[in-house]
């Protein structure tokens, strides 16, 4: 979940900034993406799948709690994935919960980032005391933990949707983030290019934007990847246990469902081994695709 | 050596105290009278039940005093380890409730903890050696961690459990058996300790094995084992003074991972209706019951902190340059 893999140390990679034109890097890194096995895997399995749930939802005639079909068919031609107990489409809400998969992912993920970015540059380009104060708060909230946080919130919201699961998923996951920005910040901001854009009189917020990012961009780029995966693994957590957004439909609800109406004692297994397997391939994916990025992006890795 | 655990420690105070007032601030923070509306959605059908909770509630919220004062009220029915009565199994205290769950919750995780951690570690540390073996456990641990834990349950409980039918896939004893110091009952309990645990041991593995492998390689690489190579010392002496310089970041790593854990033994416990704190907190959300909610979230937090504060010790115990400055040596 909100795991944090070592990453390995991206300043390597980022040691020489600009060191050549503009392009050449790019050029450089589409070159060994194209022939990196794990990256061009991983990455046609999300794409897969994010394209079921973009394409496939507006295409089906029933909504994902339709009941209109026999209770409890196996999966056939006519219904992919079975049917649940009450003759819902099971492929249909298949469909509908990798949707909101992506969602929570994309914006869970994305707000972790941006907050555990924002605090770790602050942390690791400003120093002193505003590094203590921040590092003292992405401590207590790392310790937190962060599912049972959530439980406890989601609990008290009566009804609410994927948008707000996200924001709270997000506002609960990014310490490791921070920490991991902080310390790839905190060995940037001592190099000169930096000394001289603060020497020229440049504000903080755009020697981060400008100077100390864009040097470390691909690894920016692989924590937003398993912030993601984190987003997605908390949600499905939540909507298993009943505290899932009240509108709509989930992976992890479909989890939800059969095991509250028994599918583990009818031995209904279309019903519970589908979302999880869909939640597992994504979240897989990516973290594999993450492997195939660091390879591309990190010349010392590329031999292997 | 002061400073480092006085520091360590006042996270630690500084967290209990940020997760106390979270407890303390979301029900009030919510729109509409919180006892009514909590009152009306749980299921009560006993009227002198339900007399008495609004009265606990009042007395508990004490709504009509100053927010400051309930602020401290709150701290003081805490400290004196009230936290207040269960709706769903009125009238027990939350505290025997959770007190009766948590030898369930702590008997999955710690073995399932420390086994995946030694295992993880071993498997991961092999894995840097031979190619093979790094081609098959990298993409496998890579699966095993993006694993959604209760779905592994669910799997282990349909196959093992009810087709297999090797291990019983629901419950934490025998339904005829009362808890005693019998062999029925203690092969009944072990038969239904297996599965959770397997499930929290697999999904925890993977990430151990990850990380020790990338440890590993990052050792590899370094100075001190590049000057080894050179001396030419056998490849056998290398690899171990690597894995232990990459064990220290995996013990850090334990600590991180923690909150992680906990919450997959929640949810484990919950597919197979294990009586730890997860099934408690899964009654509390089913039944409303605000109470045996929020005290388990505050009983989970103290066990995490105290659980992270062990392995700062173990850390300490471990690393020998931090025991090395603790008995007055080389700085």
């Amino acid at each position: 979940m909100t795991a944090a893999q070592p990453l390995p140390d991206p300043t390597t990679a980022a040691e020489e900034p600009a060191a050549a034109t503009p392009e050449a890097p790019q050029r450089e890194a589409l070159y060994f993406a194209l022939r990196n096995p794990k990256l061009i895997v991983g990455l046609s399995i999300v794409l897969l799948f994010l394209l079921v749930g973009l394409v496939v939802p507006p295409l089906l005639e029933h909504g994902p709690n339709e009941r209109y079909a026999p209770p409890l068919l196996p999966p056939s031609g006519e219904h992919w994935f079975g049917t649940t107990q009450f003759g819902q489409d099971l492929f249909t809400q298949f469909a509908y919960g990798i949707r909101a998969t992506f969602l929570v992912g994309l914006l869970g993920g994305g707000i972790a980032a941006v907050i555990g970015m924002t605090i770790g540059f602050v942390a690791g380009y400003k120093g002193g005391w505003v590094d203590e104060v921040l590092n003292m708060l992405t401590n207590v909230v790392l310790v937190l933990p962060t599912l049972a946080v959530l439980f406890i919130i989601a609990a008290y919201v009566d009804s609410y949707s994927v948008t707000t699961q996200s924001f709270f998923i997000g506002m609960t996951s990014w310490p490791w983030a921070a920490r991991a920005v902080r310390s790839q910040a905190l060995s940037l901001s001592s190099r000169d290019f930096v000394d001289l854009a603060r020497l020229s009189g440049v504000r903080t917020w755009k020697i981060i934007v400008r100077d100390i990012a864009p040097n470390m961009s691909s690894y920016l780029f692989m924590t937003f990847i398993l912030l993601f995966g984190g987003a997605v693994l908390a949600a499905a957590g939540l909507d298993f246990v009943g505290l899932g957004p009240s509108d709509g439909m989930s992976l992890g609800l479909i989890m939800h469902q059969a095991v509250k109406w028994g599918a583990l004692q009818l031995g209904v297994w279309w019903w519970f081994v589908p979302p999880g397997l869909g939640i597992t391939a994504i979240v897989g994916a990516m973290y594999i695709m993450n492997v195939g990025l660091d390879e591309v992006f990190n010349p010392k890795l590329r031999e292997m | 050596m002061r400073k480092y655990f006085g520091r360590k420690i006042f996270v630690y105070l500084l967290t209990f105290f940020a997760a106390v007032t979270i407890n303390w601030m979301i029900p009030r923070l919510m729109p509409g009278d919180p006892i009514k509306s909590r009152l009306a959605r749980a299921s009560l059908t006993d009227a002198t039940a339900a007399e008495a909770l609004y009265e606990y509630f009042n007395n508990m919220f004490g709504l009509d005093q100053p927010l400051w004062q309930q602020y401290l009220n709150f701290w003081w029915s805490l400290l004196q380890g009230d936290l207040g009565i269960s709706i769903w199994n009125f009238p027990t205290p939350v505290t025997d409730l959770i007190m009766g769950a948590v030898p369930y919750s702590l008997g999955l995780l710690l073995p399932s903890i420390i086994l995946s951690w030694f295992v993880g570690n071993w498997f991961g540390a092999y894995a840097a050696r031979s190619k093979w073996l790094d081609n098959t456990i990298l993409p496998l641990g890579y699966v095993l961690t993006a694993t959604p834990y209760m779905w592994l349950a669910l799997l282990l409980a349909w196959s093992l459990g009810i087709v297999a039918g090797l291990f019983p896939a629901a419950g934490s004893y025998g339904l005829s058996l009362q808890p005693a110091f019998t062999w029925t009952f203690i092969s009944s309990l072990l038969s239904h300790w297996f599965l959770p645990f397997l499930s929290l041991f697999l999904v925890a593995l993977g990430g151990w094995a990850i990380g020790m492998r990338n440890m590993i390689i990052y050792e590899l690489e370094s100075e001190y084992s590049n000057y080894l190579q050179a001396l030419g010392a056998p490849r056998r002496l290398v690899r171990r003074y690597a894995f232990r310089n990459a064990m220290l970041p995996q013990i850090t790593g334990l600590a991180v991972q923690l909150g992680t854990v906990v919450a997959g033994a929640l949810l484990t416990e919950i597919v197979f209706s294990y009586q730890g704190l997860g099934y408690l907190i899964l009654q509390a959300i089913q039944n409303q019951d605000f109470f045996l909610l929020q005290g388990t979230f505050l009983f989970i937090v103290i066990g995490v902190l105290i659980a992270n504060f062990i392995i700062d010790v173990v850390y300490v115990l471990v690393d020998p340059r931090v025991r090395v400055q603790m008995q007055g040596g080389a700085k």
